[in-house]
């Protein structure tokens, strides 16, 4: 009696009906399920040969229906159909309403006269002042170093303690245009508070996964005083765009290049990715790229209009994890 | 243009200085302005019926004018000057009987206008850093207003000289300090004489001029953020608030408790208003969406991008939902009609079909629709 119902569903894991029968006989238990699973076995050791056996078995027809598709499609040559593209959860994202339409006036004027449309116009050049939480130690140092030989016109300066509603109104009348504070948690950087002046948005990020210079392999010298271009990619939505403006305007405009660095600021999956290359282009088509410079991961938490106020500010984005993790296939920037 | 502006439920403001309209039954949003003369001073500040009836609009922009839009025509008709710039933006705006319009702009002065004078007629002046003004729906003279270290006063703008209720400030705290409030929003509840506000230290207060207490008679507390909108909901009852962050709630007066969160919002809430007769909320904020949340089940009903922050909304007192006018539908029926018999009539005749087809009006059609559809049914039944 022990052996039928294991013998019976040795034979083959696809013959479902025929295990069912004779578990039917063998137990004789009044409701039955219709489908036998191997997760019904009591006998941890026998669910366990079940269970492999059962992944062979698939891993088996797996193999073969490759086999056979490949088959047929070096049979049909040419008229074969083309292949098919795998699902990645970039290729499923939800449409998101709020994307920008390129020739959408009412997102131009908006754009046009919005907190950044002095850099934009030309009118200003962007001056920077990093500074970090209070009493920052090694890492934080030498990350805010490095920005600031990557952000041209970037100042460095020690936080004494002091409050930043206060040094605000003081970098607004030494012209600076953007304040840069570099949070520090157990020796390591983990939130950055990019500020806007003089009434710009204030944006709030994590910052993960930093690499100082001497943790790069395979890097460039140091970086030279020469402005950076600037790669924003994949800002799509009116939430990215604002974002993508928060960054161009850190550095300086100038469409004639000098210098062969650029900074990336890559958004997947509401993740930005910063990197910071020197590139040579060895002809037409192909090009060289040695990476200098930190590297770093950013994400937005929270993008307040106004400049820095925590208590009494208006958001126009908060992260909400709990709201915003029910699709995995939405994504805000 | 007409059309469309009659159609929209919902009106709002935006940053831009664009007013919109959104039609919830067929989920259009509509802009109704001159794409040319765009401004960011003419950033809508102040939204309110111009009648009763409402079919006028009153929009009030940053730079003092306050522009009259006919819902019947769909355009903007006329625009008067009602102040200085340089007092500040629009804090409330309200419609007197008589064609008399009533501002209030940030440094405090109450001003009541006249259509055929370009000065104001009354005055008064309400304090400094006035946040909000909000009229009485029941006593159309009476306004309150309220703002950054300024309590909630009520006027009477026949007797503009002083105020009819001044509130009076919380009792010190528990250290002896002065508890600091600023009213951002207020709602007059209708049955009784009592003012709901709600401050940006993330309290809400009642206020009952009708008893000798002056301070608050009841304090409640929600989150940790300002309270930037307001709006009691048609029970009585309940008031739905919003603050910064996005977060709107229903907080219940009797008790004092919270009845629901309402989610979605992820930017600052700037307007909310709840539907007179619908368990219906409607809320705009910095995020460019509008969103509709049924009371009763908190569920999120419709949500509109619009492409521009919003800074106030109005819901009309009809049924968000429905599809236009009556007289509208019956029109549209009748053309059908006209239009169907046109083309019947200048086909051959064919004995006793052309009767038939000719007898076949819109309704018989669907009559017949709705008997193939049993038909159908009854058909799928029998196979089963």
């Amino acid at each position: 009696n022990f052996m039928s119902p294991e013998g019976a569903a040795k034979k083959s894991g696809a013959d479902q009906e025929e295990v069912e029968v004779k578990m039917e006989k063998t137990e004789a238990e009044a409701a039955f399920p219709p489908t036998f699973s191997v997760s019904e076995i009591k006998n941890k050791q026998r669910r366990h040969l079940m269970f492999m056996k059962l992944k062979q078995e698939k891993r088996k027809q797996k193999i073969q229906l490759k086999k056979k598709k490949k088959k047929e499609r070096e049979a049909l040559g040419d008229k074969a159909p083309p292949k098919e593209v795998p699902k990645t959860i970039e290729n499923q994202r939800v449409y998101d309403e709020t994307t920008v339409d390129p020739e959408d006036e009412e997102v131009r004027f908006d754009e046009g006269t919005d907190e950044f449309s002095a850099y934009f116009n030309g009118l200003t050049n962007p001056k920077v002042l990093i500074t970090t939480s209070d009493r920052p130690r090694g890492r934080t140092v030498k990350f805010c170093e490095q920005l600031a030989t990557v952000i041209p016109n970037a100042h460095v300066y020690y936080r004494r303690g002091l409050a930043l509603k206060r040094i605000i109104p003081q970098c607004i009348a030494r012209n600076f245009t953007y304040l840069m504070v570099i949070n520090e948690d157990r020796k390591v950087p983990n939130g950055l508070v990019l500020c806007h002046l003089p009434d710009g948005p204030t944006a709030h990020f994590k910052v993960s996964s930093v690499r100082l210079r001497k943790e790069m392999k395979r890097r460039g010298k140091d970086p030279t005083e020469h402005f950076p271009e600037v790669i924003l990619n994949n800002f799509s939505t009116r939430l990215g765009h604002s974002i993508g403006r928060l960054f161009a305007a850190l550095f300086p405009q100038d469409p004639q290049f000098v210098g062969r660095q650029v900074a990336t600021f890559h958004n997947q999956r509401d993740f930005i990715f910063f990197r910071f290359h020197r590139y040579i282009f060895k002809n037409e088509k192909k090009v060289g790229i040695q990476e200098l410079g930190p590297r770093f991961t950013l994400k937005l938490r929270s993008l307040q209009k106004g400049t820095f106020d925590s208590k009494f500010g208006e958001y126009e984005w908060v992260l909400k994890r709990h709201e915003m993790d029910a699709c995995r296939r939405k994504f805000q920037l | 243009m007409g059309d469309r502006s009659r159609l929209c439920s919902v009106w709002l403001g935006s940053e831009t200085g664009i007013l919109k309209g959104v039609s919830l039954s067929r989920k259009q949003a509509f802009n109704f302005c001159n794409m040319s003369h765009l401004s960011r001073e003419q950033e809508v500040r102040a939204l309110c019926w111009g009648d009763p009836a409402e079919s006028e609009l009153l929009v009030g922009s940053v730079d003092g004018s306050v522009k009259t839009f006919s819902v019947e025509k769909g355009s903007f008709t006329e625009t008067r000057r009602c102040g200085d710039p340089a007092d500040g933006c629009f804090s409330g705006l309200a419609v007197l009987s008589g064609s008399a319009l009533v501002t209030c702009v940030e440094s405090g002065t109450v001003r009541v206008w006249r259509e055929d004078s370009g000065e104001p007629v009354t005055e008064l002046h309400a304090g400094k850093n006035v946040s909000r003004m909000r009229q009485s729906p029941v006593h159309r003279h009476k306004v309150g207003t309220g703002g950054k270290e300024n309590g909630l006063k009520i006027w009477d703008l026949e007797k503009p000289e002083q105020p009819v209720f001044t509130a009076k400030n919380l009792r010190d705290d528990w250290l002896d300090l002065r508890q600091p409030y600023w009213v951002r929003d207020l709602a007059f509840i209708p049955d009784s004489d009592r003012v709901v506000t709600c401050s940006g230290y993330h309290q809400v207060h009642v206020f009952d001029p009708s008893t000798p207490q002056r301070r608050p008679v009841l304090q409640l507390s929600f989150g940790e953020y300002p309270l930037t909108a307001l709006s009691l909901a048609p029970g009585g009852n309940t008031v739905v608030v919003g603050n910064t962050h996005g977060q709107v709630a229903m907080l219940d007066l009797r008790t004092g408790l919270v009845c629901g969160a309402l989610k979605g919002l992820s930017g600052g809430v700037r307007g909310l208003q709840c539907h007179p007769s619908q368990p219906v909320v409607a809320s705009c904020g910095l995020d460019r969406f509008l969103r509709i949340h049924s009371l009763d089940d908190r569920r999120l009903q419709h949500k509109v991008y619009l492409k521009s922050r919003l800074n106030c909304l109005l819901l009309a007192s009809r049924d968000p939902e429905d599809k236009g006018t009556v007289d509208g539908i019956c029109q549209e029926v009748k053309e059908e009609d006209e239009e169907e018999d046109e083309v019947w009539d200048t086909m051959e005749r064919v004995g006793d079909t052309g009767e038939q087809m000719k007898r076949k009006s819109t309704e018989e059609e669907e009559g017949e629709q709705q008997q193939k559809k049993k038909s159908k049914m009854k058909r799928k039944k029998g196979q089963d």
